[in-house]
């Protein structure tokens, strides 16, 4: 449908004539837009620089970066010699796969129940759930929780108490619903079971929405660090936004076998390639799920 | 969720005579139940439990001794709250803060999303787009640490204002440069992103409507303002109910990873005190009343933004 509406726009902006206003206003809609681009890609180009080069020459350096300074990889040398990263990265990695694993299982249950007609205790289930959209208990009553459920300082803190997120939820019911229901019925009729009606039928049909609640949910646990922060006490449990925040926050590099005496030479470019190795996995995977992630917000749009 | 109401009222309509048959729909999808039942432990051992747990807060709660145990104090620790030195100064500076990211950043996407739009090449607009959500994946303790490094002293963005007289001191250590550099950041991280919803909406805008406009002798202001508009002005208002709903618990999380004591007096904000009361001090129960004082106003909040949202324009959260 895209396609057709902008094919009908070229047609009709062939035939009618651009007035100079229309003119004017595209080359200026042209020139902000490449200015936001380039706010939003310059940070990203100039961590890349200062990541390649030398420490000394950086600190020298005043002023907008457009090429490395200097070129050295002893930063990445470091930072890939920092055995706190790599266990960060391998601590991540788990509780990405699992919770994710989790997360669809969850979502897929709930949402099931939520796109069923006429089910006795609907509303009820409805309103339980989507009240803690809009209240919580809070920070701290949440960590008590926490505690008293045995997970303090276990990995499946940072894993159950977000098993299922919402909002997430009401995408993926919006997509059940949106499914010819006549096609449940007649594996009804089949004497096809709930289960094997969620997992033959729907699962196969919804993958889209699925694939980009995949993304959502492995983003989120990708970048979450409050969590770890005040559930984990083992710094070997640490997922590795914890080792970023140590070493870029707190700008503490001992981690990368660097006292206060030698961080003078290489500090500033660690920090910089540490956050070139952090990140460079996630925005290379991007650009091919791109059009995933631009669905779910579609699906998402549809109000719940 | 309207329709939903309805249809499940039909299913329980009267209850005494149709029992026998409402409890044959129960136990023919059994198995649907069974299904829901780990969603259901899910919420209420993670949510509903926490929120049991909230009466804390009207405890001097101990640890050893449990909730059945502590000993209650009404609501001495909000007395104590609003009485006390902070109160004022967290409230002004959690609003501030908010109004701020919602009056500069809420904007952005649409206006973005309305320029994206009005591109004529579909290759140009296809490259904004990928570039202009690349930000939002850059985690929070990345972004943190990038603007950390930029406004420091010797950071590129620093140095850019000095060009302009700018004294050169580390800006997040001057308290007036708190909430620019907390909401311009936010911008940068979030605008691309945000503008998706409103794209998705724009692309669903009947053409038909552009044509009949255009037949009328609309040019493209004219038709941005009669009919692209209010096409989407009904994601516009969900997507500003739901930010409502934000006000109070505004990002912790950032300002956490970015403030300095130095600038506390500017910086703190509700949530970042009940984390440094409640977690660093261990101070359970009064902080418990600060964060919970933090959600009734939050959720009356989106109460009165969805209230007033349905009066006015129809169109609403539930």
């Amino acid at each position: 449908m895209a396609k057709k509406k902008d094919l009908d726009m070229m047609d009709s902006s062939a035939k009618v004539k651009i007035s100079r206003g229309e003119r004017i206003f595209n080359v200026f809609n042209i020139i902000i837009l490449s200015l936001f681009m380039i706010a939003c890609i310059y940070p990203f180009w100039y961590v890349i620089c200062a990541s390649f080069s030398k420490n000394t020459l950086l600190m020298g350096y005043r002023g907008a970066l457009l090429v490395p300074q200097g070129f050295s990889l002893a930063a990445y040398a470091r930072v890939f010699g920092t055995a706190a990263i790599w266990k960060g990265y391998a601590n991540t990695i788990f509780i990405v796969v699992v919770g994710t694993a989790l997360n669809i299982f969850m979502t897929l249950l709930a949402a099931y129940f939520l796109s069923r007609k006429n089910l006795p205790g609907k509303t009820f289930i409805t309103v339980m759930i989507m009240f803690t959209m809009y209240f919580s208990g809070g920070m701290i009553p949440g960590y008590l929780n926490i505690q008293q459920l045995g997970l303090y300082n276990s990995t499946w803190a940072l894993i159950l108490p977000c098993a299922l997120n919402t909002f997430n939820l009401i995408i993926m019911r919006t997509a059940m619903s949106g499914i010819d229901a006549s096609l449940e019925e007649s594996a009804m009729l089949d004497g096809a079971g709930h289960m094997t009606i969620l997992w033959k039928i729907l699962v196969p049909l919804t993958k889209a929405t699925i694939a980009v609640l995949v993304l959502y949910y492995g983003v989120a646990h990708w970048n979450s660090w409050f969590s770890a922060m005040i559930y984990l006490k083992d710094a070997n449990k640490y997922p590795l936004q914890m080792i970023l925040r140590k070493i870029l926050i707190l700008s503490d590099l001992t981690d990368a076998g660097i006292g206060n005496d030698d961080a003078e030479m290489v500090a500033e470019t660690i920090k910089y390639a540490t956050i070139i190795v952090s990140t460079v996995p996630i925005l290379a995977l991007y650009p091919f799920l791109q059009k995933y992630f631009t669905k779910g917000v579609m699906v998402g749009a549809v109000k719940g | 969720m309207k329709r939903e109401k309805g249809s499940a009222r039909t299913a329980v309509a009267k209850p005494k005579r149709d029992w026998s048959k409402f409890r044959k729909i129960i136990w023919k999808n059994r198995a649907v139940y069974l299904m829901i039942l780990p969603v259901v432990i899910y919420y209420i051992l993670f949510h509903y439990k926490p929120m049991y747990g909230v009466i804390i807060a009207f405890q001097d709660y101990n640890p050893r001794k449990g909730v059945a145990g502590s000993t209650w104090v009404g609501f001495k620790n909000f007395i104590d709250f609003f009485q006390g030195y902070y109160f004022t100064r967290l409230l002004a500076n959690t609003l501030k803060l908010s109004f701020a990211t919602l009056i500069f950043g809420f904007p952005v996407p649409i206006i973005l999303a309305l320029l994206i739009n009005e591109l004529r090449s579909k290759k140009f607009s296809k490259m904004v787009q990928t570039i202009t959500y690349m930000p939002h994946f850059v985690s929070m303790v990345v972004l943190c640490a990038m603007i950390r490094q930029f406004v420091a002293q010797d950071g590129f963005i620093n140095q850019f204002f000095q060009l302009f007289g700018y004294s050169g001191k580390n800006m997040l250590a001057v308290g007036s440069l708190w909430i620019p550099i907390y909401v311009i950041s936010n911008i940068w991280a979030g605008a691309g992103w945000g503008s998706i919803v409103y794209l998705a909406a724009l692309t669903s805008i009947d053409s038909e409507l552009y044509d009949a406009a255009r037949v009328d002798g609309a040019n493209r202001w004219k038709q941005t303002i009669h009919v692209t508009i209010p096409c989407i002005l009904p994601t516009i208002i969900i997507m500003l109910i739901m930010r409502v709903g934000q006000i109070m618990g505004i990002g912790y999380e950032k300002t956490i990873l970015l403030y300095n004591e130095g600038i506390y007096d500017v910086a703190d904000i509700i949530s970042t005190y009940v984390y440094r009361i409640g977690l660093l001090n261990r101070e359970f129960s009064f902080s418990t009343a600060v964060g919970l004082f933090n959600s009734v106003v939050n959720f009356t909040l989106v109460i009165i933004a969805n209230q007033i949202s349905k009066k006015t324009t129809e169109t609403s959260l539930w």
